[in-house]
């Protein structure tokens, strides 16, 4: 071996440390539960570095929440039990997806009333337009 | 007459959004609504900073301010003034003392002031949860009923007692 393939094979192991470091610290043994754990940490905000989801955050409390939604997972609980007992504590905030209801309405049907009055204008202004040549 | 109006949407556009923005200027976006309004404060069991059993059904019988503090947190120092300043006028203050050691919190008291009754110690963080408690530090407004009526996240001063608590206090007792 020379030096520079010693190298590559040194970073290579490396590489693999920090990934099996990463499980270790939340280990699960089951694929689908290891999924739905990595899924609910990515769909759930951290509510002190609002714009980060837990999976990505280092502020205590996302830690403090991962380890409890760990806990979860581990004892089988459901997305929706989990993603409740969430929203019970901390509002819809913590939620990346806000859920459809009276006052998000806007939010998730104004894109689309927007699109509407872009082709209406849009109508106006070219379509009914007369060609002068 | 139709050109007038397309001419006159963006204006009117952009007068909405300058509403919208310029509120958003005075806007805090850590100030998050509490899910835990009105709801009872949830049962829970902790060792006190002298080493004895705090039960969350003390706070019942008498309204009374739940405050979560940690020696760690820098704008908690802020406001122990204040709080002191409401245990002399004989208001009931429990602190929920947040992911500290209990070396560091007693040393903390020991600088700043205690206007607690009693302080709960939360080491792990766990009845912080159940409260929905995001930042500290944060003061819990609880009913004789044991009901969250008002929370309040960030320093506690005589202007937001003044503002949210005075009131609903008043009309309580």
């Amino acid at each position: 071996m020379n030096k520079k393939s010693r190298l590559f094979y040194f970073l290579l192991i490396s590489l693999l440390c920090s990934i099996s470091y990463g499980t270790k610290l939340y280990p699960l043994t089951d694929k689908r539960q290891e999924a739905q754990f990595s899924h609910l940490l990515k769909e759930l905000r951290c509510l002190v570095c609002q714009n980060q989801d837990l999976s990505d955050s280092h502020a205590p409390l996302a830690q403090d929440l991962r380890q409890q939604i760990y806990h979860f997972v581990l004892s089988g609980k459901s997305d929706s039990e989990i993603i409740q007992y969430m929203t019970e504590r901390y509002g819809d905030f913590i939620l990346f997806n806000p859920p459809m209801k009276g006052l998000t309405l806007f939010l998730w049907l104004g894109p689309f009333l927007f699109l509407i009055f872009g082709f209406y204008i849009f109508w106006l202004t070219s379509l009914k337009r007369k060609y002068v040549s | 007459m139709i050109k007038l109006k397309f001419e006159v949407i963006p204006l009117i556009l952009f007068f909405i959004l300058s509403v919208f923005f310029a509120k958003s200027l005075w806007l805090d976006p850590h100030l998050l609504p509490s899910s835990k309004l009105g709801k009872t404060l949830p049962s829970f069991e902790l060792k006190t900073l002298e080493g004895g059993v705090f039960n969350s059904s003390i706070l019942y019988g008498q309204f009374s301010l739940l405050n979560v503090f940690a020696s760690w947190c820098d704008s908690c120092i802020e406001e122990q003034s204040f709080l002191l300043q409401l245990a002399h006028q004989g208001i009931l203050i429990y602190g929920l003392n947040y992911k500290d050691s209990q070396k560091d919190a007693v040393r903390w008291l020991n600088e700043f002031g205690n206007p607690y009754k009693m302080i709960a110690l939360d080491r792990k963080g766990k009845v912080a949860i159940e409260l929905g408690v995001y930042g500290t530090p944060e003061t819990f407004l609880i009913d004789k009923k044991g009901i969250i009526q008002y929370r309040h996240v960030g320093v506690l001063d005589e202007s937001i007692w003044l503002k949210e608590f005075k009131p609903i206090v008043d009309r309580l007792s």
